[in-house]
């Protein structure tokens, strides 16, 4: 009996490494197959490109473009216009000899304004999404990891009491009375859960100090409701308004009232995978935590957080030309489209290529920045795959 | 019982992010003119700002839950703040509601049923479209087309003049079409989420087995998605509906202001530049109210629903 | 077999599928029978097509990513490939009945079984609701629910596993069909709820006269309820034939090795036999026998041509290059 061919190659080792290097092609194969996404990531490079180059047109003392600099005589120009060389110094002059983009209501160029305003949106939306991602990620991964481990509400509570007695020496009464009436609430608790576990025959006090009331999952999941309690916009604009106006103070703050879906995902998916076989196996071979989550589950569960990236930094640069329109946007000198756009609604009928250009903008970066997105989840998703 | 202990937790947050920013409330600031000292004095004296502030925090949510606040700007009583505006936003919600659940489900079934089609992805498109503008952007659009094409009048809740003087129903529609624009604004965003995630639920319960099993049976295919599959996949929308319940406080500052519609958000926001403490307050509250109160039913309506739950 | 026995007559069905960029073919000219009043089994392992075939038959294959490329799917004088879907539907549930594999996955979760066999019997037949709910009743009774009344407002999920397949089954008989296919219905049971089942279905079978197309990966269960049998790899039948014949001498390497991998008592403590390799994952279309790479009898011929069957009376036959050239020999 001759051997079957099957056995004369090399088949376990290779077959599972094949499996995964096959979906992550294939996958890549679905996203460029569809058209709207690829088209959507085309324009997301061209827009980082087209920033990256603004930044260096823009910048420094004597840049090739100034958005700066200030030509009243040659105020609101319509694009395509050409500068009136009697009126300006020959420094004044814009380098392409016109002004491509027209001049807004102090004669600067919108062109120059455009490009430094890129790399400034851009910046926005990417810090505010990167703080809003890392806080996400690190308590989503907490809650999905640590999800049932409990934490004494008697440890809490008297962590609360010490950080009520710290803040009423160093800083405000109010902070004493805040933590003073969590560990009231908390004893409470403790004592009303003590009372039935009791019947166990310990003595009552060590059941105080000992019993476990919440998990760290139920506290991370109740910081998030309180965060959703409020009306983010609402947030942002109450923390903008009276906080001094400035551009870190604006990325940090969309950044900090954003990071509560990310947080969803990253459980969501955290609490699947923890009872996957090789995480338990990586346990089993007494790998520490924080190994396993970064290195081993961290990769699995970023599908969803990549999607909310995407779609974080789009809604970022639209909160950001949302709090300009109020008046609470980036303060000058920087410009960024928002700002532009907001400026440009004076004038609305008599240049409207000031709300125009950026409005059109901001639309289609964000546009591509939404379809991305989604071409990523769509292309991440093995269910849909069965599409023709 | 945990929704109290969350509310309980906002209060204190709000409480501390208001009084903790930097600027005082503008009756109190020495530097402001109009005041003398002991105008200062006095206002200081008679809303507690002297006391230390957890007392103020007791004082406040004391009037607060028996509804005697006080705006510090006008001296109005809150609660009538509120409501006075809220009688403004609230058919501006309404209106807006409807549009949104009334051309998202259309929207979406048809697109899922289409699926790959050019309507779905025109559909698809657009949706993207509506949710990537900037809503001023888009606002402004929207006037410029509506007041040089249809000639109709858009800002404000009604043309100036016309209450007093004219027949009732003319009234009513000029009051309809100020309406009009300002909710299909709002509704926009709306649709194009409400109506990708029918979509979405919808080719999901396509795939699922009990649709072939319905198929096997020899049921038809417009029985086998409006009866097995529509069922199923709109559960959770059922649910969307307590969620609903927090917009009600809402309002968009921005559409608001563009067509100077006085209502719940221009409050909230001209309260926040005066440091209205008291306005801010309530509405928070209230707002963290609905929030958890529309959660919370949510919850129900879920449990009613889906047999898998409730037995 | 004669043509006025025969219920069902599949022939060369193929059926392809598209999934990123790539064809694959499903089922690739298979054909079988079934008789009036027959059980007839289609085995193979997991991938080899037969679950497409049922589909096929029922009009079920989900047409975007699949297409059905050739063959005849003869019913009633009827090529059921080229009816269009409002046709196809008198057919299904009437006529010709499924039953799936996974029950709870394959039962409505927000309807009552109650509703849902009352479904299966209204699709194709005005009943008073008294006379409804008294089919009903009498089709649990059938399929050995007990206390049918208070069961009929049960919603899936409270019942177990083995009574969801049971109403599945209560589906399928609703409306007398003549035929039923099986696919696979005990793989998500136990073991002894396995036995129950095939039980019940034996008997409704015999009771009622109809016919059985039963396709499962367990030589077992062929054994126990199949009057012919095919065998199925890689979208071909490779062998056919009753069930005596086949597992007494099979023919085909293939076969010869699923009823060698069998546990036996007579070998006990020695190690079990398999066949080596994999089943293929479906690309391609090879132009040899399927079987060829890891088949331990393969020539070189097997690698050029798949000829057709080789019979051996009693409607026994195998295809296979080896055995062809052998007997081309003679």
């Amino acid at each position: 009996m001759k051997t079957p061919k099957s056995h004369q190659r090399q088949i376990s080792a290779e077959e599972p490494n094949a499996i995964a290097a096959k979906r992550r092609r294939s996958s890549w194969i679905l996203f460029k197959q569809n058209k709207i996404a690829l088209t959507g990531f085309i324009i997301f490079l061209v827009f980082f490109a087209v920033a990256v180059l603004g930044l260096f047109l823009t910048s420094g003392d004597d840049p090739v473009l100034d958005p700066s600099l200030v030509r009243l005589q040659e105020k609101l120009k319509p694009p395509l216009s050409s500068p009136n060389p009697d009126a300006l110094a020959p420094r004044e002059i814009p380098s392409m000899k016109i002004y491509l983009f027209g001049t807004d209501d102090l004669g600067r160029d919108v062109l120059a304004r455009m490009l430094q305003g890129a790399w400034v949106s851009l910046t926005v939306g990417f810090v505010a999404v990167g703080i809003a991602v890392i806080v996400g990620i690190i308590l989503g991964g907490l809650a999905g990891y640590f999800g049932s481990y409990r934490v004494s509400a008697a440890h809490l509570a008297i962590f609360c009491l010490i950080a009520g007695g710290a803040g009423i020496s160093y800083w405000h009464p109010f902070w004493g009375l805040a933590m003073g009436s969590c560990a009231a609430v908390l004893i409470l608790i403790t004592v009303s859960a003590g009372r039935k576990r009791g019947q166990e025959g310990k003595p009552f006090w060590v059941n105080l100090i000992g019993i476990k009331t919440f998990s760290i999952d139920t506290l991370i999941m109740r910081l998030v409701d309180i965060m959703l309690c409020f009306p983010s916009f609402f947030l942002i604009l109450t923390v903008v308004a009276l906080l001094p106006a400035s551009i870190y103070n604006i990325m940090a703050v969309i950044g900090l009232t954003s990071w509560m879906g990310t947080t969803r995902f990253v459980r969501a998916e955290f609490l699947s995978l923890r009872e996957q076989d090789f995480v338990i196996a990586a346990r089993a071979l007494g790998l520490g935590f924080a190994r396993i989550i970064f290195r081993h589950m961290m990769p699995n569960a970023l599908a969803p957080v990549l999607v909310s990236t995407t779609i974080g930094i789009a809604s970022a640069i639209l909160t950001e030309a949302g709090l300009s329109f109020l008046g609470f946007g980036v303060p000058p000198p920087y410009a960024t489209w928002g700002n532009i756009l907001s400026d440009g609604k004076r004038f609305i009928f008599d240049a409207p290529w000031l709300t125009f250009i950026p409005g059109l903008a901001i639309l289609i970066v964000v546009l591509s920045f939404n379809l991305f997105g989604e071409g990523i989840k769509d292309a991440l998703n093995p269910r849909l795959k069965e599409r023709g | 019982m945990q929704k109290i202990i969350t509310l309980f937790f906002v209060s204190v947050v709000s409480f501390l992010i208001i009084h903790l920013a930097p600027g005082k409330p503008s009756q109190i600031d020495p530097m402001n003119p109009k005041f003398t000292p002991e105008l200062v004095e006095r206002f200081k004296k008679e809303f507690h700002l002297d006391k230390p502030l957890h007392v103020q925090y007791a004082l406040f949510y004391k009037d607060l839950l028996v509804g005697r606040t006080v705006s510090w700007k006008d001296n109005q009583p809150v609660l009538t703040k509120i409501w006075e505006r809220f009688t403004n936003s609230l058919p501006l919600f309404i209106v807006g509601t409807i549009i949104t659940w009334t051309l998202s489900f259309p929207l979406g079934i048809s697109s899922a049923l289409k699926r790959g089609g050019a309507y779905d992805r025109g559909v698809t498109f657009f949706s993207y479209l509506l949710i990537s503008i900037p809503g001023f952007f888009f606002a402004y659009m929207l006037i410029i087309l509506v007041v040089s094409w249809l000639q109709v009048p858009v800002i404000g809740m009604e043309t100036f003049g016309l209450s007093t003087d004219s027949p009732a129903l003319s009234a009513f529609m000029d009051r309809l079409w100020h309406l009009l624009l300002p909710s299909v604004l709002g509704a926009s965003g709306g649709i194009a989420v409400l109506s990708r995630y029918v979509r979405s639920q919808m080719l999901e319960v396509q795939d699922q087995d009990y649709v072939r099993t319905a198929r096997a049976k020899g049921l038809s295919s417009d029985q086998v998605y409006y009866k097995h599959a529509l069922r199923n996949a709109l559960l959770p929308f059922v649910t969307m509906f307590g969620l609903i319940l927090p917009g009600l406080i809402g309002g968009s500052v921005i559409i608001e202001s563009i067509f100077s519609w006085p209502g719940m958000g221009r409050m909230a926001y001209e309260a926040i530049l005066a440091r209205d403490y008291p306005v801010i307050l309530t509405v928070n509250f209230i707002s963290a109210v609905l929030v958890l109160l529309g959660t919370f039913i949510s919850d129900v309506l879920y449990m009613v629903v889906d047999p898998r739950i409730r037995l | 077999m004669g043509d006025s026995n025969t219920l069902l007559n599949v022939a060369g069905l193929t059926v392809w599928f598209q999934a990123d960029g790539e064809r694959s073919w499903a089922v690739n000219g298979a054909s079988f029978s079934v008789g009036r009043g027959e059980t007839v089994c289609i085995v193979g392992e997991s991938g080899c097509g037969k679950t497409v075939s049922a589909l096929s038959i029922m009009g079920l294959v989900k047409t975007p990513p699949g297409r059905i490329a050739a063959g005849k799917i003869m019913f009633e004088g009827k090529n059921l490939l080229s009816l269009n879907d409002a046709e196809m539907q008198q057919i299904r549930g009437r006529r010709i009945a499924m039953v799936f594999q996974e029950p709870l996955a394959s039962l409505n979760p927000v309807f009552t079984i109650g509703d849902q066999i009352s479904e299966a019997i209204t699709v194709h037949e005005k009943l008073a609701p008294e006379a409804l709910r008294a089919r009903v009743l009498e089709l649990l009774r059938a399929v050995g629910i007990p206390s049918p009344d208070e069961r009929l407002g049960s919603y899936p999920h409270q019942l177990s596993g083995g009574q969801r397949q049971r109403v599945m089954i209560a589906m399928a008989l609703a409306c007398e069909p003549d035929l039923i296919i099986a696919d696979e219905p005990t793989t998500a049971l136990d073991v002894t709820i396995q036995a129950q089942i095939l039980n019940l279905l034996k008997s409704i079978k015999e009771d009622r006269g109809l016919s059985l197309l039963y396709i499962t990966h367990d030589l077992g269960v062929v054994a126990s309820i199949a009057d012919r049998v095919y065998v199925m790899y890689a979208g071909c039948v490779v062998e056919q034939g009753e069930v005596g014949d086949v597992f007494l001498e099979p023919r085909h390497p293939y076969t010869k090795g699923l009823l060698a991998s069998l546990p036996d008592r007579a070998r006990r403590g020695m190690p079990l036999t398999g066949i080596p390799g994999y089943v293929p994952g479906r690309f391609g279309r090879p132009v040899g026998c399927p079987f060829e790479p890891r088949c331990s009898e393969a020539e070189k011929e097997c690698h050029i041509e798949f000829p057709q069957f080789l019979d051996w009376g009693k409607g026994h036959m195998a295809r296979c290059p080896v055995l062809y050239s052998r007997e081309k020999r003679r």
